[in-house]
């Protein structure tokens, strides 16, 4: 058990977002998190990560109480988070935003007057990273003249340099083409697979991602876990196909919220 | 591109020149080169914050104060004049008042900060010009001439001191001010502060902690603003709280967004712009504020990128440029 989540509850004044949550995810472990919108995952999210502090309950990372730590110190533990909307550090290159998570990684930000260039085993990192999500010849351009599907990647990139054992994915493909969703997929698989990364955790939208990729699925609604099993379950489960996934529809291409 | 030896090459020019100046110009041009050294390393510290970690002070002058103040104190009232003195004294002071007034600071952004930032500088401005038994209030204190790598130079009138051993000691610190700062940009640490200037929650997801960054940042560009502080007052041989006073300040922002705030070297180009520029709109034009208010509005709507980012090559876009 790797993360553990207990009767989390969280509200904003009179607005309950989430009303009791309980999960665990293993080691090793692909699980998708499901919920129409409101139904509490971007808090869900938030609290899982230490973002937000719940009004209630507790969540535990590797046996330890992250509830509210801040985004800092999960890195630090070994938690890794991409976010919805894409994030990149606009004027820095490829290579330099991957170089800055080696860095942070290995606890060398407060190197004051040593040369960056001359470090040799952050350079080595950054490119080996690049290499894996296939943006190594694009080390040199800004983050901001790549292309989006490009900047996605470099997000979830640059978090897999902190070599977490966890990483929680909020919506992975969302903003990517449907032709390059499985493309995008397909590279953090591999990559994770090759970095030592153990468990993962995405909120996402796309059927077609959720029950291509999942162990397991967990689904929300109204705050509340309405159900948490295999992919094949979840697909025979009559009230989960009724107000999580819809008849027959793929809820691709969600709009942000 | 530019090859690689462009900026080699020039600074070599430009050092080379800087080096010959006394023996050349004219000794009115060499004085007026006196402040732009100050202001250089001045510049080189206040963009550490601006350029590289984006945010910008508004109360730089209160930093520029105590580095001239301590030079001051010290040659007037303690008997110091040794200028390696009064350049650690000043640094530390600035040091020593940085690290709460910027654990405080670097809170806020944005317009905070910059508020934030004024109103310490004006805190202090007020302290200088009303405590006027320690400072002089607002006539200021005199500043006896600092001795130089130990000596008086006493055989040195006024201005053969200024054009000659002060101009090079003060080169001498530009210099080694700007090769520090050239370190400094490009460490991992300056990395990491341009992560907190790109995107400051994408930082922090990645495990870099932003206020201590911020305030590292905060405290090393005050120390370079008292290391200004204290060369720029000896020219004259006074201090008063005008120094310390927000326009000036405001100074600092128009020097920096003169050169542009996007190059290492663009802060010292707008240094020596805006000191030269000052120089010959004054002596045709007495309200030289106007003609650089003017200059200013130009400047943001027209060059964003200051006078560096004239030269800059532009940025080839491959994609679209949203996000």
């Amino acid at each position: 058990m790797i993360l553990e989540a207990q009767d989390l509850r969280h509200r904003y004044g009179a607005y309950v977002a989430l009303d009791g949550v309980s999960l665990s995810i293993r080691e090793n472990e692909f699980v998708s998190i499901i919920g129409p919108n409101g139904a509490g995952k971007s808090t869900l999210i938030n609290v899982l990560t230490g973002a937000l502090p719940p009004t209630e309950g507790r969540v535990r990372f590797k046996g330890r109480d992250i509830g509210g730590i801040g985004p800092v110190a999960l890195a630090r533990l070994g938690m890794a988070r991409t976010f919805q909307l894409v994030q990149i550090f606009p004027d820095l290159t490829v290579l330099e935003t991957l170089e800055a998570a080696v860095v942070s990684r290995l606890g060398r930000g407060l190197r004051l007057f040593a040369s960056l260039r001359g470090d040799r085993a952050v350079r080595a990192e950054a490119l080996e990273v690049a290499e894996l999500f296939g943006l190594a010849d694009r080390a040199g351009l800004p983050a901001r003249v790549l292309p989006q599907g490009d900047k996605k990647l470099l997000d979830v990139a640059s978090a897999f340099t902190l070599r977490p054992e966890i990483i929680l994915l909020d919506e992975p493909t969302s903003g990517v083409s449907t032709a390059d969703k499985h493309a995008v997929m397909e590279i953090l698989v591999g990559a994770a697979r090759r970095i030592g990364l153990r468990s993962i955790i995405q909120v996402e939208h796309d059927m077609d991602i959720v029950f291509g990729y999942s162990d397991r699925i967990i689904a929300l609604h109204q705050g509340r876990v309405l159900a948490d099993d295999t992919p094949a379950a979840i697909r025979a489960d009559a009230r989960v196909v009724d107000m999580v996934i819809g008849r027959g529809a793929r809820m691709s291409g969600s709009p942000p919220c | 591109m530019r090859p690689w030896w462009a900026t080699p090459a020039m600074l070599a020019a430009v050092g080379i020149a800087a080096v010959l100046m006394p023996l050349l110009a004219p000794l009115y041009y060499v004085t007026l080169m006196l402040p732009f050294m100050a202001y250089g390393v001045v510049l080189l510290g206040f963009n550490l914050l601006f350029g590289y970690t984006g945010l910008v002070s508004f109360g730089h002058a209160l930093f520029i104060g105590i580095g001239a103040y301590t030079g001051a104190v010290l040659t007037t009232h303690l008997g110091i004049r040794q200028m390696e003195v009064i350049l650690l004294v000043a640094a530390l002071a600035a040091a020593v008042a940085a690290a709460p007034v910027g654990a405080l600071c670097v809170r806020y952004v944005k317009i905070y900060f910059g508020m934030l930032t004024l109103a310490f500088g004006m805190v202090f401005y007020t302290f200088l010009l009303k405590f006027y038994r320690i400072t002089g209030g607002d006539e200021g204190m005199r500043l006896l001439r600092p001795y130089l790598l130990g000596s008086e130079w006493a055989g040195f009138n006024k201005t053969a001191y200024l054009v000659g051993p002060y101009y090079y000691y003060s080169l001498a610190v530009l210099a080694l001010a700007t090769l520090v700062m050239w370190r400094i940009v490009a460490s991992p640490f300056g990395l990491c502060l341009r992560t907190i200037r790109d995107n400051p929650v994408k930082a922090e997801s990645l495990g870099i902690g932003v206020p201590r960054y911020r305030w590292y940042a905060f405290m090393i560009s005050a120390v370079y603003a008292a290391v200004g502080g204290a060369l720029l007052a000896p020219p004259t041989g006074n201090v008063d709280p005008t120094l310390a006073y927000w326009t000036h300040s405001g100074n600092v922002v128009f020097m920096v967004l003169l050169g542009g705030f996007a190059s290492f070297w663009g802060p010292l180009l707008g240094a020596f712009v805006f000191i030269f520029l000052q120089d010959t709109v004054m002596s045709v034009f007495p309200y030289w504020q106007l003609v650089f208010g003017a200059v200013l509005a130009v400047l943001v709507i027209f060059a964003p990128g200051g006078l560096m980012g004239l030269f800059a090559p532009r940025p080839v876009p491959l994609a679209s440029e949203r996000g």
